[in-house]
């Protein structure tokens, strides 16, 4: 705990602890413990489960519910479509996966539990857990890359009408924009995870120390800084969604590339 | 920043656990609802594509027979006007047979009853001739005491009746 009396470390959200003395839980070697991040990627999945089962009735004339899960499928269907074409089709299930998972990931950790004493976790704002996310999706662009193209797949890194001289160094450059997709891929949904989370943190310890301190500091301080974060959390919440359509989309985007180089 | 502080101590349970639960994520709820849930959508879409062109077809043919049952319509109520024309012909001609014949009837009728009446005409003035040429006899024998032939009387009384 490093968090003192009375006062709000903005980082320690992001401690990762293991849960019911799950420490020592180890497969071949790695600690595999139960954290409370895993704890959160499990509830992320029963949430998400539970949410496309309720849109499995098949009914003709949809429901709510339904109604909804086939709004999700939908949208990544047509992102799909437009942005890979009829190829893009068999790849839904994991765009699917990959932008609910985040999505649902982002907005449980949004979710105001401290109020009845649970932590919320994000556990997209580590970049364990968005490196792995991003290695999967570059994995599955080289792999269609080279499964679809062999070697001429390294022609994407050679754009169309680029005079012969200028290969060499054109060549490299792209080759490098196109390794660090991965990381940007990666830092990006933690970045953007974590300081809207500090940024939280950060304006409720300002109301607890400005209400702590007095009348004058609690008007001055804590109020607006209270106002500010009903807006922050507003934002957040767009952010969350935002940040899933941008991995989602880029992720697509990546494998156009690979389905259909340039 | 305990994402780093921590990284050693936690990247593999991390890891496990991420490929854990998105790997139930991708296989359970990626490959096996959202197949089934998509196919639920293009049944939709399929049936109400069937439906709009099945109700499509169905226009075409409420027309088609409406269009065919107008023709008929006309054909009938030509045909009906044709019968009627032709019963109206049928009767004109007929009753002006009829009236034709009637006519007829009446002209022979009339021309029957003028002969009759020229001949009870006649038949009359020569009766009244002769009842006149004996009445002038028996008058001129009475009053002049002359004996008038019948002839003479008969000439006179032609000739006095003609100035009638």
């Amino acid at each position: 705990m490093a968090a003192e009396e009375g006062k709000v470390d903005p980082m320690h959200q992001f401690h990762i602890e293991p849960l019911m003395g799950s420490n020592s839980w180890e497969l071949a070697g790695f600690n595999i413990a139960f954290t409370n991040s895993a704890m959160w990627m499990v509830i992320t999945t029963i949430v998400l489960t539970v949410f496309v089962v309720g849109g499995m009735k098949r009914e003709l004339v949809p429901g709510r519910w339904q109604m909804m899960v086939e709004t999700f499928t939908g949208f990544i269907d047509d992102m799909l479509e437009a942005n890979i074409g009829k190829a893009g089709r068999k790849y839904v299930p994991y765009i699917f996966s990959l932008f609910m998972f985040i999505l649902f990931a982002n907005l449980l950790g949004l979710l105001p539990l401290g109020i009845i004493g649970l932590h919320p976790f994000t556990f997209t704002s580590h970049f364990t857990v968005t490196g792995v996310l991003a290695i999967i999706s570059f994995s599955i662009v080289l792999i269609v890359g080279f499964w679809k193209h062999g070697i001429k797949f390294f022609s994407l890194f050679v754009p169309h009408g680029t005079p012969l001289p200028m290969i060499p160094i054109i060549f490299p450059i792209e080759l490098i924009s196109f390794l660090v997709r991965p990381f940007s891929l990666a830092l990006r949904l933690f970045v953007a995870m974590m300081a809207g989370h500090v940024l939280l943190k950060v304006l409720s310890s300002f109301v607890i120390d400005g209400t702590n301190a007095g009348v004058e500091f609690a008007a001055l301080v804590a109020v607006p800084s209270f106002i500010l974060m009903v807006g922050i959390s507003a934002l957040e919440i767009l952010v969350a969604g935002i940040q899933a359509y941008v991995f989602a989309l880029l992720t697509s985007l990546y494998i156009n590339d690979a389905e259909h180089l340039h | 920043m305990p994402q780093i502080a921590q990284i050693m101590e936690t990247y593999s349970s991390q890891i496990f656990w991420l490929l854990v639960t998105f790997g139930f994520v991708f296989f359970v709820v990626g490959r096996g609802m959202v197949p089934r849930v998509m196919e639920t959508v293009a049944q939709r879409d399929d049936q109400i594509a069937g439906d709009l062109a099945a109700a499509e077809a169905a226009r075409a043919q409420a027309d088609e027979e409406e269009e065919a049952w107008r023709k008929r319509e006309n054909e009938n109520r030509a045909e009906a006007q044709a019968v009627i024309a032709k019963a109206k012909a049928d009767a004109a001609a007929k009753s002006e047979k009829k009236l034709a014949a009637a006519q007829k009837r009446l002209d022979t009728k009339l021309a029957k009853a003028e002969v009759e009446i020229a001949e009870a005409r006649t038949a009359a003035l020569t009766e009244v001739e002769s009842v006149a040429a004996e009445a002038a006899q028996d008058i001129v024998q009475q009053l002049a005491g002359v004996k008038v032939t019948a002839a003479n009387a008969k000439s006179a009384v032609k000739k006095a009746m003609t100035n009638v």
